[in-house]
């Protein structure tokens, strides 16, 4: 009898113990949620805010708005999805590959690499203010930086080029979110990078593996349950990005660089239309979660095959 | 494990996701009292040169409030970034401020939240009077038939400035007074290394309020008498296009201004880059790029020839506004604290620090006002200027055709035509967006 009871008592008390963290859990993540998608459904314009629960209800409208592809709103909303999905996919297999690279070469000691280390950290440890706004100087047409050096004394480029209006600013804004973005890749894969033991390395070179076979063979399949979550979170951190956009551009971004999370911005907060804003962001809720279980299935199914 | 994994990943999407939605709301719809008389909170907006160049202005002026009533006013100065979203988040919650400042072009959105009292014949009289201010001024603190939202507190309109030796220089005796003679001075003044005027067309806030006063002389001030938005009438076409053609066709404007959003084209002008520039009280701004006051001269912005009625508007009604939220605990304090802002010596003192005009017509005769700058824009807001539409869209309408306006001149920049159809079809979009109701 007693055994059970005993079993029973130290099962529930981690669940106890964690009760407290999931009721604050509940209130600041789940309760603004609930309110959020309640919004969805109420004409919440500027007339109710004062008290939006007289707002009245409108159904699917603010949705139905919001996936009419065929009117102004679904089109920009459509058209804000597209360039954020390449915006991501970019900028997250950028920072990636940028991240990878570096953590392989810094891996093994030389003279400086501490220094080397710390200076890729820089742009992840500035302050993103002021680390955008240096980048929109940078990219003004008549007195920027890299207009400078294109024009004036590589002359790659015949005019000077607008960088932040206009289809370049797609670019602008991907350069500025893989600098600020990839030395988080990095840091992660350097801890990973720690604990492939180094006598799989030198088994892999008395048997003849060159640095290419040992990288692909060893490292890369080491790496991957970090890689996992790696790409998960900056897919996430890069889809939802709203800093980037607005100091870059302001309230109001070139169609090329209107990245979704500015464009609901200003769909509800800009022209007080909540409603409809809240509906997009559900809309958005329901995209990455359905992005997220389709890869978090796939890789762990993969994972459990390749085991 | 691994199958624990997954639902707590969902979670954490579902957290970073709604990020964005989360925005709480109250239903706090209790009106005004008198419960707390010793103190009153203030919100004000960023005048001066920074938040703190602002609490060194005012502090004074609220100490000697406090001697004469013994209420003690909290301020709080934010910057304009975060002002209309604190006040919508004030306006949710029902937690406020007593009295704020209030850009006068929001004075009709915010009325139609119910946010702020609405300033009655009766409220009117505890402060001194209707009369006291500029017409145009109280035009702009709310919709036409309402009792106004707010006081005007900060006047401001747009001038033409011109730099008087690239004037001299290119042969020029006199400013133009018609768009005619505008784009002929324009020309004449651009050369290599100069353009003859710089505009900020980056800024949506500059853009519309630019569209805007182009569209009065063209005849349509973007919303009909009911209210519904008119945004691409042929009126209003053919007023984007003019601002637009600026760089598109007369080329009397450099390409690259269509990215500038950081008032560059103030520092052009004052570098000498460009010889013409419209702005609103650009004088403090000028000084601080080195500019003598006796180097440009401020005349009206050109109106179509022989114009008159709103055909010859030259300027908004810019400003501020001071308010009163709804749910003040300490009506009577808030109302006297008005009256206070609102009289001659306080309009004088802080418009003067401020470099604004006093929207109050006796105070306005103060010498700190008779700069030939200063005499030039009273002149424009007292005889030809005219607020932006005040109607409950009107925030949606200075971001829609704003950012219209923004993307025609991206596109005239980068060398593509733009034409009536083109025009058309951006404000058309505009339209559009804007929420039927």
């Amino acid at each position: 009898m007693k055994q059970p009871r005993r079993s029973t008592g130290r099962t529930a008390l981690p669940y106890l113990l964690l009760l407290p963290a999931l009721a604050v859990e509940l209130l600041i993540h789940l309760v603004p949620m609930v309110t959020g998608i309640v919004m969805s459904f109420k004409q919440l314009t500027q007339f109710y805010i004062r008290d939006w629960s007289t707002a009245p209800w409108s159904g699917l409208a603010n949705y139905r708005m919001a996936v009419d592809f065929h009117a102004p709103v679904g089109q920009a909303l459509l058209n804000s999805f597209w360039v954020t999905c390449t915006f991501t996919l970019l900028s997250v297999g950028l920072s990636w590959l940028i991240g990878t690279t570096a953590a392989i070469m810094t891996q093994d000691t030389f003279r400086g690499r501490g220094l080397l280390r710390a200076a890729f950290l820089l742009p992840y440890a500035l302050p993103v203010f002021a680390a955008v706004i240096t980048w929109s100087f940078m990219f003004q047409r008549d007195t920027g930086l890299v207009n400078h050096v294109l024009h004036d004394q590589l002359h790659l480029v015949k005019d000077k080029p607008f960088w932040l209006i206009g289809d370049n600013s797609f670019w602008a804004l991907l350069t500025v979110s893989v600098w600020k973005s990839w030395p988080f890749a990095f840091l992660t894969l350097t801890a990973g990078l720690q604990n492939i033991p180094r006598e799989l390395y030198e088994a892999a070179a008395i048997d003849g593996a060159g640095i290419r076979q040992q990288i692909r063979r060893i490292t890369l399949p080491s790496l991957r349950p970090v890689n996992q979550v790696l790409l998960l979170v900056l897919f996430l951190w890069t889809f939802n990005d709203f800093n980037t956009p607005f100091v870059l551009f302001g309230k109001a971004a070139p169609k090329a660089a209107d990245l979704i999370s500015i464009h609901i911005y200003q769909s509800s907060f800009v022209t007080w239309n909540f409603g409809a804003g809240s509906a997009m962001s559900v809309l958005l809720l329901l995209f990455l979660l359905l992005v997220t279980s389709v890869y978090l299935f796939a890789t762990t199914r993969r994972r459990g095959a390749d085991d | 494990m691994r199958t624990h994994r997954l639902p707590a990943t969902l979670a954490l999407t579902a957290a970073l996701a709604l990020t964005a939605t989360a925005c709480g709301g109250g239903s706090s719809t209790s009106g005004s009292s008198n419960t707390s008389p010793k103190t009153l909170t203030y919100w004000a907006s960023n005048q001066g040169s920074s938040l703190e160049n602002d609490k060194q202005v005012l502090e004074p002026e609220l100490r000697k409030f406090e001697q004469q009533t013994g209420i003690k006013v909290n301020l709080e100065v934010i910057p304009w970034s975060d002002l209309l979203n604190r006040i919508l988040a004030a306006t949710a919650s029902g937690q406020g401020p007593d009295v704020l400042n209030i850009g006068n072009t929001w004075s009709a959105s915010l009325q139609a939240t119910g946010a702020l009292l609405p300033f009655d014949q009766a409220a009117f009289d505890k402060i001194g009077g209707k009369d006291r201010f500029l017409p145009a001024t109280i035009a702009s603190a709310g919709a036409a038939g309402k009792d106004p939202a707010a006081v005007p507190l900060y006047s401001m309109a747009y001038g033409l400035y011109y730099n008087k030796k690239l004037f001299q220089a290119a042969g020029i005796a006199q400013p133009p007074t018609t768009w005619d003679e505008f784009v002929a001075d324009g020309k004449k003044l651009t050369t290599g290394s100069q353009y003859g005027v710089a505009i900020e067309g980056g800024n949506v806030s500059e853009n519309v309020h630019n569209a805007f006063m182009l569209g009065q002389q063209h005849g349509t001030g973007f919303f009909d008498a009911a209210g519904k938005p008119q945004f691409d009438s042929p009126a209003a076409v053919a007023a984007v296009k003019q601002y637009v053609d600026f760089i598109a066709a007369d080329k009397i404007a450099a390409p690259g201004n269509a990215e500038y959003a950081a008032n560059q084209s103030v520092t052009d002008f004052a570098t000498g880059k460009a010889a013409m520039l419209m702005w609103q009280s650009a004088g403090a701004n000028l000084k601080s790029h080195g500019m003598n006051p006796d180097d440009y001269g401020v005349v009206p912005i050109p109106a179509p020839a022989g114009a008159t009625g709103t055909q010859a508007v030259t300027s908004m009604v810019a400003g501020i506004n001071l308010a009163v939220f709804k749910n003040t605990k300490n009506l009577d304090g808030a109302l006297n604290f008005v009256k206070f802002m609102t009289s001659d010596e306080e309009q004088k003192q802080l418009n003067g620090t401020y470099g604004s005009l006093p929207p109050v017509k006796a105070a306005q005769s103060d010498p700190a006002f008779g700069t030939p700058e200063l005499k030039t824009l009273a002149g424009v807001l007292q005889n030809s200027a005219a607020p932006l539409p005040q109607v409950a869209g009107e925030s949606q309408f200075e971001t829609l055709i704003g950012t219209a306006v923004k993307n025609l001149l991206a596109a005239a920049a980068a060398g593509q035509p733009v034409t009536d159809a083109s025009v058309k079809a951006e404000l058309t979009k505009a339209q559009q967006q804007m929420p039927a109701s």
